[in-house]
């Protein structure tokens, strides 16, 4: 690892692409096997196993879960589940109806092309002290990211958004600097009074 | 003074009480330590045990018990082994759609998940090959968990439903009153069927002129069979089935071509290949019957009936789809339907039946064809038959014609080797004033042969008829054809004395040696109503099942008898 050298802007180096970007947050994705994200929402009753039900689905049909986030749903007893994946877009009308099949799934929704309101939050930690830390800060300041933690050799910050937003404010920070990088996985709400 | 409270049942007590009012007659069981509390509650329950000799005949048992009476089947075993043990009938119930009932012991619930003895996580071995299971940690759902898993087990497209059941739970009180309204927010079941899809379906038949009505398993549940025919005959229309659809259809009617598919006959796969519309009645585009899916009913109109959606595009893209229950469905139908112009297509099906008839050598020994040939001719679709698995059961499925729904028991989408003996004597526990007779292979019948013990203890008339060449035949058939008749891992060399065997155990037991002797011992073993009876049946060892459509072939690859040179190796799944 190269040490940047003080007084230069080294972190402030150019988008990574999307290879490298997607490589280095554990995603396989070459670009020829590279397929589009499907976005779906299930209502699941909060029963034992159902996670569990839900993934199999996904795996039996060859799907692989690059996000899923699993909440209590509005009512008690229920919980809400955003998975983000991509797969074979030819089966994956058929695999919601797998999943609409378990029991335990009250509904499932493909919430790819649907007019919908999504955000997801990231948790950044940095190596940074001296002027780069000021470099991070101001790239931290034009996405809104916050500072939750302000350590002598290190921050965290906090941002959320859109996920290619999120995507955006990695893509700029010096990928030898990232020491930890936690991303909530996206959620996603149909707008109006529509079924997410 | 206060008169003393009775005390609460045992869960183990409230889980039988809870079978007891789903109408269980019979539980097909192994017990075991962990089992313990529920074995003693049945002491005191009016649910007879049948004991088996190992876990997976219990399974094919239930299994067979409920194909044969239409109830759902129930299983009980112990944790571990006990419970790994039913896997595969698990399998082979969720792939044909049967509603069985499986409760399994399970260690105390202070010890899951620390290997404690004959513990194993059944629930998470089992989450491929159930419709639905529970781990009931609390003795207080045993009611509710009961109740749902007879429903969900029962409706819809039937299929297994597991309970592990902790010790502690069936041991300790459950005071929780007994639940008859379900509250499922997440299962819903389709039963009419959309009414525009129906008119949909109608419009798309009426303008057919070469219409096949493809029947599957779907309508055997549903009895979907009358309405079937009423549709034939209104439209004019030739019926095939599927292996798991015989009986549902009188496959002797007029319109009937047989089956279809790998070794269906000839004339009803051409039927399929020559169509311009086929619809599937409860029926999921099997490999075996699509066979090379991209060339399958080119041009052809496709209509779907299925009661579970997820079967809607998984293999085949219908124009068509109907969700709901076949019979239902079919009843809105029919009187939509017009009668159609297609007698020249009737005529031409009819030439393919008269041009490649199934047949089978006369002489050269004692062939399998023979003997089925004339046990159909005995039992004339009066009797239920079940079967095993390879070159026996695709004859059967040739030569017995089934008439009447609930007669043909076979593991279709398994295709699970020791299953036929067992589910015939479930199906003779389900079914007992019906003659029973399971034809299987020397294969399959040796790995649950152990249950002769069971069919005897409860002198059931169930006949077993043992088709026995001595070597695993439909393997040995296409390492004949495809693998340069390089025989491998197929030869049963010390195979026992069938007879003998079964008169080990108390059986009566004959054997079928020349052509000569079939029509009289078939007849012997089929009055013989004092205890089971096994029948062997010394077959040639090489023979072979035609027509064949090679794995991966389109239906216009079909093989009517055995080809002169070396084949390629198929390229579809097995």
């Amino acid at each position: 690892m190269s040490s940047p050298t003080p007084g230069q802007t080294t972190s402030m180096k150019p988008a990574a692409t999307p290879t490298a970007l997607q490589n280095r947050m554990g995603v396989l994705k070459s670009p020829e096997s590279s397929k589009a994200l499907h976005t779906i929402a299930l209502l699941v009753r909060n029963a034992p196993g159902v996670l569990v039900r839900v993934s199999m689905v996904f795996s039996r049909r060859g799907y692989n879960i690059e996000s899923l986030v699993v909440s209590p749903g509005a009512k008690t007893g229920f919980s809400r589940m955003t998975v983000t994946c991509s797969g074979d877009p030819a089966i994956l009308e058929q695999m919601i109806k797998q999943l609409t099949k378990l029991v335990d799934v009250v509904h499932a929704l493909d919430h790819t092309a649907t007019d919908r309101f999504e955000t997801e939050i990231a948790l950044i930690k940095i190596r940074c002290a001296g002027d780069v830390r000021r470099d991070v800060l101001e790239i931290a300041e034009h996405f809104n990211a916050r500072v939750v933690d302000y350590a002598a050799q290190s921050l965290i910050l906090r941002v959320f958004g859109a996920s290619d937003k999120l995507d955006a404010i990695i893509s700029l920070l010096d990928e030898e600097r990232i020491v930890e990088l936690v991303r909530s996985g996206k959620i996603v709400m149909a707008r109006a009074l529509e079924v997410t | 003074m206060e008169p003393e409270l009775p005390a609460p049942p045992t869960g183990a007590q409230k889980l039988i009480q809870c079978l007891e009012r789903e109408g269980v007659e019979y539980i097909f069981g192994y017990s075991g330590g962990a089992a313990m509390p529920i074995f003693d509650a049945l002491v005191d329950s009016s649910i007879e045990l049948i004991l088996v000799r190992h876990e997976q005949g219990a399974a094919h048992m239930a299994d067979g018990y409920a194909r044969a009476s239409g109830k759902p089947g129930v299983v009980l075993v112990t944790s571990g082994p006990g419970a790994t043990n039913i896997v595969t009938g698990l399998l082979t119930s969720h792939m044909d759609s049967i509603p069985i009932i499986v409760l399994t012991g399970q260690t105390i619930s202070s010890m899951l998940g620390k290997d404690g003895f004959q513990e194993a996580d059944v629930t998470g071995i089992t989450y491929a090959v159930v419709k639905h299971s529970y781990l009931l940690k609390d003795g207080a759902d045993i009611p509710r968990a009961t109740r749902e898993a007879f429903y969900i087990a029962t409706s819809g497209r039937p299929g297994p439903v597991l309970l592990d059941l902790p010790k502690d739970v069936t041991q300790g009180p459950c005071d929780a009153p007994f639940v008859d309204d379900i509250d499922l927010p997440g299962y819903t079941v389709p039963t009419n069927g959309d009414p525009d899809d129906i008119r949909e379906a109608a419009a798309i038949l009426n303008a057919s002129k070469r219409p096949v009505l493809y029947v599957g398993h779907g309508a055997v549940i549903s009895n979907a069979g009358k309405a079937v025919i009423r549709l034939a005959e209104m439209l004019r229309a030739p019926i095939v089935n599927t292996l798991l659809g015989k009986g549902a259809a009188d496959e002797t009617h007029p319109l009937h071509l047989g089956m279809l598919g790998m070794h269906g006959t000839a004339y009803a796969n051409k039927a399929v290949d020559a169509c311009d519309c086929i619809m599937a009645i409860g029926a999921r585009w099997d490999d075996r019957i699509t066979s090379k899916l991209d060339e399958f009913c080119l041009g052809a109109a496709k209509i779907h009936i299925d009661i579970d959606p997820s079967e809607f595009g998984k293999m085949v893209q219908p124009d068509v789809a109907i969700a709901g229950d076949a019979r239902l469905v079919l009843d809105e139908l029919v009187p939509q339907i017009q009668p159609a112009d297609t007698e020249q297509w009737l005529r031409q099906c009819n030439v393919w039946r008269k041009k490649y008839p199934l047949k089978y050598a006369k002489q050269g020994g004692l062939r399998t064809q023979h003997v089925l040939d004339r046990l159909n001719a005995l039992t004339q679709g009066n009797a239920i038959i079940t079967t095993d698995v390879g070159q026996h059961q695709m004859w059967a499925a040739q030569f017995c014609l089934s008439t009447t729904n609930r007669h043909w028991i076979s593991s279709g989408g398994a295709g699970t080797m020791g299953f036929g003996f067992p589910a015939a004597i479930g199906a003779q526990f389900g079914c007992p004033d019906k003659k029973v007779w399971a034809i299987v292979g020397d294969g399959g019948f040796q790995m649950t042969q152990a249950e002769l013990a069971t069919a005897a203890i409860h002198k059931k008339p169930t006949k077993c008829l043992i088709i026995n060449n001595n070597f695993l035949g439909m393997v040995r058939q296409w390492q004949e054809l495809f693998y340069d008749n390089r025989i491998s891992g197929v030869d049963l060399v010390g195979n026992p004395d069938f007879v003998k065997l079964a008169q080990a155990y108390g059986v009566k037991a004959l054997r079928i040696r020349r052509p000569a002797d079939v029509d009289r011992v078939l007849a012997e073993a089929h009055d013989y109503d004092e205890g089971p009876c096994v029948v062997v049946a010394e077959v040639v060892k090489e023979d072979n099942v035609f027509p064949m459509i090679p794995s991966g072939a389109p239906l216009s690859g079909m093989i009517i008898e055995k080809p002169k040179g070396p084949l390629a190796k198929p390229s579809g799944s097995t």
